[in-house]
């Protein structure tokens, strides 16, 4: 078959990384082609060099047979490549219709003729049986419309090379499978498709083909039918994996944490949360699963003390801390790995021993009033550091020079040495490696059996259902459902995260 | 614990910090001998003498020289200063200038007091400057605070009203009848002179010095440094790690408009005795932006870059003197100021090193 | 309405739009600078250069016209200085700003000096003429458009390409998309730095007209001290108009009426101190922007450097 995109010995280099070392790709037409790897691997950096917004450092791109120098998307877009963005690029004050002829804009005259571009993008939305309305601002749409719009916008300019880098991390499993068809239509068309991902049952269920890429390198492309889960697993963080997590029976002991009837606006003034109800014991680790944005970063905010909730209370130990600020909340017994590392967890140019006070930075031995001890902080930083086993020169460099997953270990070691009794772990292993995620998942298991209460929140199912004793199911700002995690199926939490309900369908 | 190893790195880590200011400094030279050139028709080498011999001359060539240097230093330490500790805490105060003119407002103002001891009047007029300096720029940290308004614009604006506020006050309720200035303050209100009355220079300097010791412990060794820097750094990290963001943002604003605002009362107690019309602004507030700017926000570096606008400033009666056009030192300030902020180009030659490093190894 | 009082009006109105006329400029400069994301605090330095520039070019040829072409070029180049600093250097484009202006004052001073051989202020120069003849013939408003100088139609005109421009071109929907996602507009094939680059020298074109309104159109010279603050209340206009150019005109109107009414208030005797009526600007800028004036929202990615091809 007629290769499309050819891409040879292609060498990237950022500062202090080599995201890409002498890569090969190829890409035939009419397939579906999956670049697998974890994160941080360089498939993205891969796509962005084909999409023109990185340069290579060395290498050869060949498109339809031509060698091809793509020096801005603009070149991309000429040879027919179109790509959908992890994190989606459209002006969220501008409609479906002018993101779409953004960039190529019919014209009457010098002026933009918007009623052909409405017209267009109607046309072509029905084309592939969207249901999008052309005059509709981007942010009043849903995630998944707006996905849709990303790949109008492709469409729009005759793409048929499509790049879509982890396009199910904002879907519902259902709405993955509409993806899949939506996919299967595509290549029906005569078009080429590079899917980008880490999660191996999508793998499976979409490609024909996978190239697996580790560290920068290729380290194999095969056909998914001569391929299985455990092979490509294996191929991909380059040893054996053991994706089952070891663990007893939960002992759950007294009610931690307890949520009433929270609700709360989102940062533009929405309402997040609507009555939210949830327990956590002691010695139990409560998931929640659910699709991002549906809530989950709100009820984190509201428990610690980062947002202020409309209507609720929330109890730490019985002790009604709503409304109160996120410093009373750590003394009352509360540690949070959040979501995102980098906005939150760490002061990315505060060196390692600044970041582990973060948060008890004013209390004893660390300070004495308002003087800093620096010698003990010092000593407190080599701690956590040899306990958790973060590969650091010394304490003394900045957290920005640590790998996203010894960063993610030292925040971690940072929140179980609070010695808190409730810990939040939002997104724990969210970019990290594999080593680096089964650490973290066995000293979460560890701190349950301390009789530690745990709550995770993950937009990964299979960390959700290998590490949760009780699972509860965030939809629309409401938890719909709480299973036990023994007993419930990928299936049914699916059916619940897209805001369906069980006994409908029994 | 201080091992060799990390002394070194120290010592090249301060290294690379003071050498791209340094750079900035010779090139803006530079550029300004070849406007000396063209101002004066002369070739590279007189006008190169001609210019630092002015230079030299009239910042450190005489003891006077040397005594008018200080004169100049002196507010650019406490501007510099006040700039610093907002470029810390992630906020740009532009407004050092309006809380440096209110202190000077409060300065003349209560320095007219008449019947209080030397010892009560001095410190009087000093906290008086350091209160309403912290009071006019808490306005715009407040803003920021709780409404989200970004403090650069808000802090422009109350630059304005504090100039237009403080000539009413000087030719309205405290002028001195035919003048076009507030009266002459108390003797007891004034900063001693230490080398004479003649001699402008007065303990105003030392209390900036002082001043450059507390805020260095102030941001590096106290838990209120540390919060000011984490939010300066990274907010939302300090959020979540139990500091308030409003808190500090607020206490910053307050921090660097007192500091402003004692620079305003110092040069009316130690150098002006009362408040001047003004028909445009001090600019030792907009100074102090380049002083702490060179000086990477970094107290021993303000105290350094003081120093040498101080010295240009004061030189630029000389090189009047000697028929050079005394703009040539502000146009060196302004061309300083642009390759400081242009300081990408050295990351960028650093990383473009490393990467060649990374591909051919 | 009583006979004697027509002619104050008119007074009044002309004054408003003289007043008014290099705030909008200027403000119409920040407008497209800010919209395409790049925060331009230089716009007071822009408008001194462009103001000396009219006068050196007119004093040059004797034609004022040419010196209309001095300021715009002038005010592009030091324009160009801020847009290199603050796209591709990816300058702090605020500390950019304030060395704009201090680069502008003290090169200007300078320029007095060594192309006019005098100090703080240059010699008298042809300015731009009056249309008052052509515009004295128009029935009823003619005695008021008699009134005005060239800049103030210019300004009005601009006004309306600016809108048209911004709202109803391609070129216009890429700079509101960059001043808004650069990302999203640079993976469209748009290229960023140089829409930015566009925006930033417009704005400098703009602040320099704004500018030469004050030193060949209000008056026939270059005095230093002469902008006192016309950029930054030009600043305050575009944020009180809501970063677009009819707001922003509309707030220079209300600026300058503030100006003019006092001339006239001071006739009448009222007690209200000059100060207060320089202040209100600045202080009815804050109001707004602390949400008590009306609501305002600036481009989302106004004043953050684009990072092309990094990550």
């Amino acid at each position: 078959m007629q290769k499309v995109v050819e891409m040879k010995g292609i060498t990237k280099v950022f500062p202090g990384v080599k995201a890409n070392d002498d890569v090969n790709f190829e890409l035939l037409k009419g397939e579906i082609h999956v670049l697998l790897g974890e994160n941080g691997a360089g498939k993205t950096t891969l796509m962005n060099i084909l999409y023109g917004l990185y340069q290579p450092d060395a290498g050869e791109i060949y498109v339809n047979g031509q060698k091809v120098n793509i020096k801005s998307p603009g070149d991309a877009i000429k040879l027919g490549i179109g790509m959908v963005h992890q994190h989606f690029m459209l002006v969220h004050n501008f409609t479906v219709a002018e993101n779409i002829v953004l960039g190529s804009e019919p014209k009457k005259g010098i002026k933009i003729d918007m009623q052909k571009a409405i017209k267009d993008t109607k046309e072509l939305a029905d084309r592939y049986g969207f249901k999008i309305d052309p005059n509709a601002v981007i942010e009043d749409i849903t995630v998944g419309q707006q996905q849709k719009v990303e790949i109008l916008k492709a469409l729009y300019r005759g793409a048929d090379i499509l790049i879509l880098d982890e396009p199910t991390a904002v879907l519902t499993p259902q709405e993955i499978e509409e993806l899949g068809v939506i996919l299967k239509n595509l290549v029906k068309e005569g078009k080429s498709i590079i899917l980008i991902t880490h999660k191996l049952k999508e793998v499976m269920a979409m490609s024909d083909r996978v190239t697996i890429v580790r560290r920068g390198k290729v380290i194999d492309t095969v056909y998914t039918k001569d391929t299985n889960i455990d092979e490509l697993a294996e191929m991909m963080v380059g040893r054996k994996v053991n994706l089952v997590v070891q663990k007893d029976e939960a002992k759950p002991g007294k009610v931690v944490l307890k949520v009433e009837n929270i609700s709360a606006l989102d940062h533009r003034k929405l309402p997040a949360l609507k009555g939210v109800n949830l327990e956590v014991r002691a010695g139990e680790i409560v998931g929640i699963a659910g699709v991002d944005g549906n809530g989950q970063t709100e009820l984190i905010e509201v428990i610690t003390g980062l947002r202020k909730p409309t209507e609720g209370r929330v109890y730490i130990n019985d002790k009604d801390v709503t409304g109160k600020t996120p410093r009373d909340i750590i003394e009352a017994g509360v540690g949070h790995i959040p979501e995102d590392r980098h906005k939150r967890g760490l002061v990315l140019k505060y060196s390692l021993y600044e970041n582990a006070v973060l948060g008890n930075h004013y209390k004893l031995p660390f300070a004495k009033g308002i003087m800093m001890n620096y010698n003990k902080i010092k000593e407190y930083a080599r701690k956590l550091i040899d306990e958790f086993d973060v590969r650091t020169p010394n304490e003394e460099v900045f957290a920005s020079a640590l790998s996203g997953g010894n960063q993610q270990k030292f925040i971690a070691a940072r929140e179980i040495n609070k010695d808190p009794e409730l810990i939040i772990a939002a997104q724990p292993t969210r970019g990290i490696d594999v080593g680096a995620i089964e650490y973290i998942h066995k000293r979460l298991v560890e701190e349950r059996d301390k009789g530690r209460a745990i709550l995770l929140v993950s937009l990964e199912l299979d960390e959700i259902l290998a590490l949760s004793d009780r699972i509860a199911v965030i939809y629309d700002g409401q938890i719909v459902d709480i299973l036990d995690a023994k007993s419930a199926t990928e299936h049914e939490l699916g059916i619940l995260m897209a805001g369906g309900t069980l006994k409908k369908q029994a | 614990m201080a091992n060799k190893n990390t002394t070194s790195s120290k010592l090249r880590a301060a290294l690379n910090t003071l050498i791209f200011p340094i750079i900035s400094i010779i090139i803006a030279m530079f550029i300004a001998v070849f406007f000396v050139m063209w101002a004066e028709g002369e070739n590279f080498f007189t006008a190169t003498v001609t210019l630092f011999q002015a230079i030299w001359e009239g910042s450190f060539g005489t003891s006077f020289s040397i005594i008018e240097t200080l004169v100049f230093v002196t507010p650019l330490l406490f501007t510099g200063l006040a700039n610093a500790v907002a470029f810390k805490t992630g906020l740009f105060n532009i407004g050092v200038e309006g809380q440096f003119i209110m202190g000077i407002f409060a300065a003349a103002a209560v320095g007219l007091i008449p019947g209080i001891p030397a010892f009560i009047h001095v410190p009087l007029v000093l906290i008086s400057g350091m209160l309403i300096g912290a009071l006019w720029a808490a306005i715009p940290g407040f803003l920021k605070a709780k409404v989200g308004t970004n403090e650069v614009i808000n802090t422009i604006m109350m630059n304005f009203i504090a100039m237009f506020f403080v000539n009413y006050m000087i030719m309205g309720p405290l002028n001195a009848p035919g003048k076009a200035t507030t009266p002459l303050i108390q003797d007891s209100a004034k900063l001693w002179r230490f080398l004479g009355e003649t001699n402008r220079v007065n303990v105003g300097l030392f209390i900036g010095l002082l001043l450059v010791a507390l805020v260095y412990i102030l941001l590096w060794k106290t838990t209120i440094g540390y919060e000011l820097r984490a939010v300066g750094l990274n907010p939302h990290a300090a959020e979540y790690g139990g500091i308030s963001i409003k808190k500090n943002i607020i206490l910053a604003m307050a921090i660097s408009g007192a500091i402003a605002g004692l620079g305003g009362a110092v040069h009316v107690a130690g150098i002006q005795y009362q408040a001047i019309q003004l028909f445009g602004f001090t600019g030792f507030g907009f100074d102090g932006i380049a002083v702490a700017l060179l000086g990477k926000s970094h107290p021993v570096g303000v105290l350094l870059s003081a120093i040498l606008f101080g010295a240009l400033n004061s030189s630029s009666l000389n090189l009047q003197l000697a028929n050079i056009p005394k703009d040539i030192v502000y146009l060196i300030q302004a061309i300083i100021i642009i390759f400081v902020a242009a300081d990408y180009i050295y990351k960028w030659i650093g990383e473009k090193r490393k990467k060649e490093a990374m591909i051919n190894g | 309405m009583a006979n004697g009082s027509i002619p104050v009006v008119v007074a009044l109105l002309a004054a408003t739009f003289r007043l008014a006329t290099p705030l909008i400029f200027a403000a119409l400069g920040g407008v497209i600078s800010e919209r395409s994301g790049v925060v331009n605090i230089g716009l007071e330095g822009i408008m001194i250069v462009g103001a000396f520039f009219a006068v050196y070019g007119s004093s040059l040829t004797g034609n004022p016209w040419v010196g209309l072409l001095f300021a715009v070029v002038s005010g592009a180049l030091v324009a160009a200085i801020h847009a290199v600093l603050s796209i591709h250097l990816k300058a702090d484009q605020t500390v950019s700003g304030v060395a704009i202006n201090l680069f502008a004052g003290a090169l200007t001073s300078f320029l007095i000096f060594k192309l006019f051989g005098r100090q703080g202020q240059t010699d008298g120069v042809a300015a731009l003429p009056y249309p008052t003849e052509t515009m004295a013939k128009i029935p009823v408003i003619g005695p008021f458009l008699a009134e005005l100088n060239w800049f103030v139609f210019m300004a009005i005109i601009l006004v309306f390409v600016v809108h048209y421009v911004l709202y109803y071109t391609p070129l216009g929907l890429r700079i509101r998309a960059v001043g808004e996602h650069p990302k999203a507009a640079d993976t469209l094939g748009i290229n960023v730095y140089k829409i930015r680059y566009l925006c930033v020298i417009m704005s400098g074109v703009f602040a320099g007209l704004g500018g030469a309104t004050l030193s060949i159109g209000v008056m026939n010279l270059f005095r230093e001290g002469m902008v006192s603050g016309r950029g930054f209340i030009a600043l305050a206009a575009m944020i009180f108009g809501n970063w677009k150019p009819f707001g922003a005109t509309a707030a220079s109107f209300l600026f300058a009426f503030a100006q003019a009414f006092e001339i006239l208030a001071q006739k009448f005797g009222w007690a209200l101190p000059t100060e207060a009526y320089l202040a209100f600007p600045y202080i009815l800028t804050m109001l707004a922007l602390a949400g008590f004036v009306g609501k305002t929202t600036p481009p989302a990615a106004d004043g953050v450097p684009y990072n092309k091809g990094e990550r």
